[in-house]
């Protein structure tokens, strides 16, 4: 019982973390006043510029870097386009998306036949060996130790910091953030990079320690149950990241049903995560003054620096 | 103030869902990849091929490329081919097809069972052109139809599992339950009990053909739930790697995946189309071609098993191999009686075999596959 509730937990990590990282990362973005859509994008470029440095030189670190690196440069481009050049921000983002599938296929064309071994978990002497505990919080792997540690930083960054009060100031009225000198693009352009690095991280995560290969398209549409997370979550870092274990967590649940052998269709349990994670984060988040607290004001408007 | 918002969430929703199914279309745009080589003797045979996914390095286009390469090896400049990759099952299908077609094609294999229908289609426009189809069932006077015996080999890798397992269990990571899968989980399973009566086999249902994390986590909860050995019928490596990782047996399937787990990957089954399409190509270059339903399996070289891992001892190599020439011989088939259904209702009785024709349309799990089947 106990090891398969082990197995239960750990699963359920490892299926989270590639929506924690993107979801936090469109967080900031998002907060800042800018919508990306282009998340699924950049996270299979992050994925095959990852592996493809991490096959070359044998460093699955430096292959994580290169991905958040390789994830914040299309971050960088969409800035470009909607920060520099005030293209329309959805349309600028789909496109971003269809680039990134296109352009991660093209580059990852020699990689697919290369086997990597993943980045292996740490076990923390002394306390790994605690029953339950041990195996499920001081045995992860150590990007899902940086993932807590990520999401501790971005909500106090957010909530208990001057620059995270500016980021979300901006996100509410750049025109008033303007107004009293704040630089509203440069810092929307942060803001969309570390989206982008984010993306890029939940990209290495999946070709560099869940699955470590790639695959054209490997990410399956994670990047888009990361954007939906952000919305139902009504913006704030704590309910994203539980959204993304919920997922991940009932995603196992139903394999779980599956294997058990309990009579119940398949199609209706794929779908499960799915409804759950949409119909819990909206109960939790349904109180609409809630939701016009934390929905950043600006979000996906032009702002023009001269109006 | 609140309608705008509102509404924004809205249109986010909306497009998420937009893009979730448009994002897959972008990734399957079609590639055409002639190689320069080819062009020019124009008494050469054209042959095209169309493929559902990226060629890759292993997995069900892999295979089919790898036997378009042993044509192309085999008959040399008698033939010029062509493939594009990633073309989506459905309407932008029938219009490669038609392309190819147009383009003065002779012989054009499409190898995925959602091009059955464009084509037919493509294939009444162009009575000249001759037309091969992939696990459908749908012909014409000039569309023939091929698909393999994959039960075979399934049946082959379900001894070698039951001589291997420890537990007793193996996990089936599987994508949909149509009556192809259901085949191979079905042959698994009586291969594995014709050695091993009391073992069980665990499926899981990914709803999917392609998702490596899906596959992934699929595997990673039959091992938890007990299975050491795990074998998939999807397109990604995740199933064998689960089990490279947590140190179980894995049995793969297309390709050798022996390469995504040395220790684990204890044989796979695979597919080999190349001499099916050498014969039919020299068939039109002669005029004897003519449209039949090819179901061939390890007598004819279609199904295999990939080599053993060293981990198998000698007698249990021995034993596949017997059984393999029995299966080549026709001596033994794989649902041949007694069956029984999971009711332990028997569906076949002893010395009966199951007909082509039932075995196509085979809806139920045997005896000692845990679960129902989802309807």
């Amino acid at each position: 019982m106990n090891e398969a509730l082990v197995g239960i937990i750990l699963a359920t990590l490892g299926a989270g973390t590639p929506l924690v990282f993107a979801a936090l990362g469109e967080l900031i973005t998002e907060k800042s006043g800018v919508l990306n859509l282009g998340v699924e994008g950049m996270m299979l470029v992050g994925a095959v510029c990852g592996f493809a440095v991490a096959a070359n030189t044998g460093s699955l670190w430096l292959g994580v870097v290169t991905a958040m690196t390789a994830g914040a440069a299309m971050a960088l481009l969409f800035g470009i386009l909607t920060l520099t050049f005030q293209a329309n921000q959805v349309a600028a983002g789909l496109a971003l998306t269809i680039f990134g599938v296109g352009l991660s296929a093209y580059i990852g064309l020699e990689y697919t036949s290369v086997a990597l071994t993943g980045l292996q978990a740490v076990h923390i002497p002394l306390l790994s060996s605690i029953p339950l505990l041990g195996p499920t919080i001081f045995s992860l792997d150590p990007l899902m130790y940086l993932s807590f540690a990520l999401l501790a930083a971005i909500s106090y960054f957010l909530y208990r910091s001057k620059a995270g009060l500016l980021l979300r100031a901006i996100g509410e009225s750049p025109t008033s953030a303007h107004s009293i000198g704040y630089p509203v693009i440069q810092i929307r352009y942060l803001a969309v990079m570390f989206g982008g690095g984010m993306a890029g991280l939940g990209g290495a995560y999946l070709a560099l320690v869940y699955t470590p290969l790639w695959v054209e398209g490997m990410t399956a549409g994670r990047g888009w149950i990361s954007l939906a997370l952000v919305v139902f979550a009504t913006w704030r870092p704590a309910r994203v990241i539980f959204g993304a274990y919920l997922f991940g967590g009932v995603t196992i649940l139903q394999f779980h049903v599956q294997g058990l052998g309990i009579d119940l269709p398949s199609q209706l349990l794929s779908s499960l995560p799915y409804i759950a994670t949409i119909v819990v984060l909206v109960l939790i988040s349904r109180d609409i003054n809630t939701i016009r607290l934390n929905a950043p004001a600006s979000i996906g408007k032009t702002f023009h620096p001269s109006a | 103030m609140k309608t705008t918002k509102t509404n924004r969430m809205l249109l986010i929703a909306f497009a998420v869902s937009l893009l979730a199914a448009c994002g897959q279309k972008d990734t399957a745009e079609p590639e055409a990849a002639d190689a320069a080589a080819d062009a020019g003797d124009a008494s050469a045979l054209k042959v095209g091929f169309v493929y559902v996914s990226p060629i890759g390095d292993a997995g069900w286009t892999y295979q089919h490329d790898l036997g378009r390469l042993q044509m192309k090896d085999t008959l040399g400049d008698q033939v010029e081919t062509k493939y594009i990759e990633n073309v989506p099952e459905g309407a932008e299908a029938e219009r490669v097809i038609r392309q190819f077609a147009a383009d003065g094609y002779d012989l054009i294999f499409t190898t995925s069972f959602g091009y059955m229908n464009p084509t037919i289609k493509v294939a009444e426009t162009f009575p000249d052109t001759t037309f091969e189809h992939a696990t459908g069932y749908k012909s014409a006077a000039n569309v023939g139809t091929y698909v393999a015996r994959f039960y075979e080999g399934r049946y082959l890798s379900g001894i070698v599992a039951g001589k291997m397992t420890k537990s007793n269990v193996a996990g089936y990571v599987a994508a949909f339950p149509i009556p192809e899968v259901l085949r191979g989980i079905n042959a698994f399973t009586l291969g594995m009990r014709s050695v091993n009566p009391d073992a069980e086999v665990k499926v899981i249902w990914t709803n999917s053909w392609f998702d490596p994390g899906r596959e992934r986590e699929a595997s990673d909860v039959l091992i938890t739930q007990g299975a050491d050995i795990v074998t998939h019928h999807t397109d990604s490596t995740a199933a064998v790697q689960a089990a490279e990782e947590k140190g179980v047996y894995a049995i793969g399937y297309h390709s050798d995946m022996s390469r995504y787990g040395k220790t684990a990957h204890l044989t796979a089954v695979t597919h080999h189309w190349g001499d099916f399409y050498t014969k039919r190509a020299q068939e039109v270059m002669d005029g004897t071609w003519s449209s039949q339903n090819v179901w061939g399996g390890i007598k004819e070289g279609m199904i295999k098993l990939a080599p053993l891992n060293d981990a198998v001892p000698a007698e249990v190599a021995t034993l596949v191999a017997e059984k393999e020439a029995a299966i080549r011989s026709g001596e033994l088939h794989p649902f041949s009686g007694p069956i029984s259904n999971q009711d332990g209702e028997e569906l076949v009785a002893d010395g009966a075999t199951m007909s082509d024709e039932e075995l196509q349309k085979m809806e139920w799990y045997v005896e000692g596959v845990q679960g129902k089947l989802p309807k």
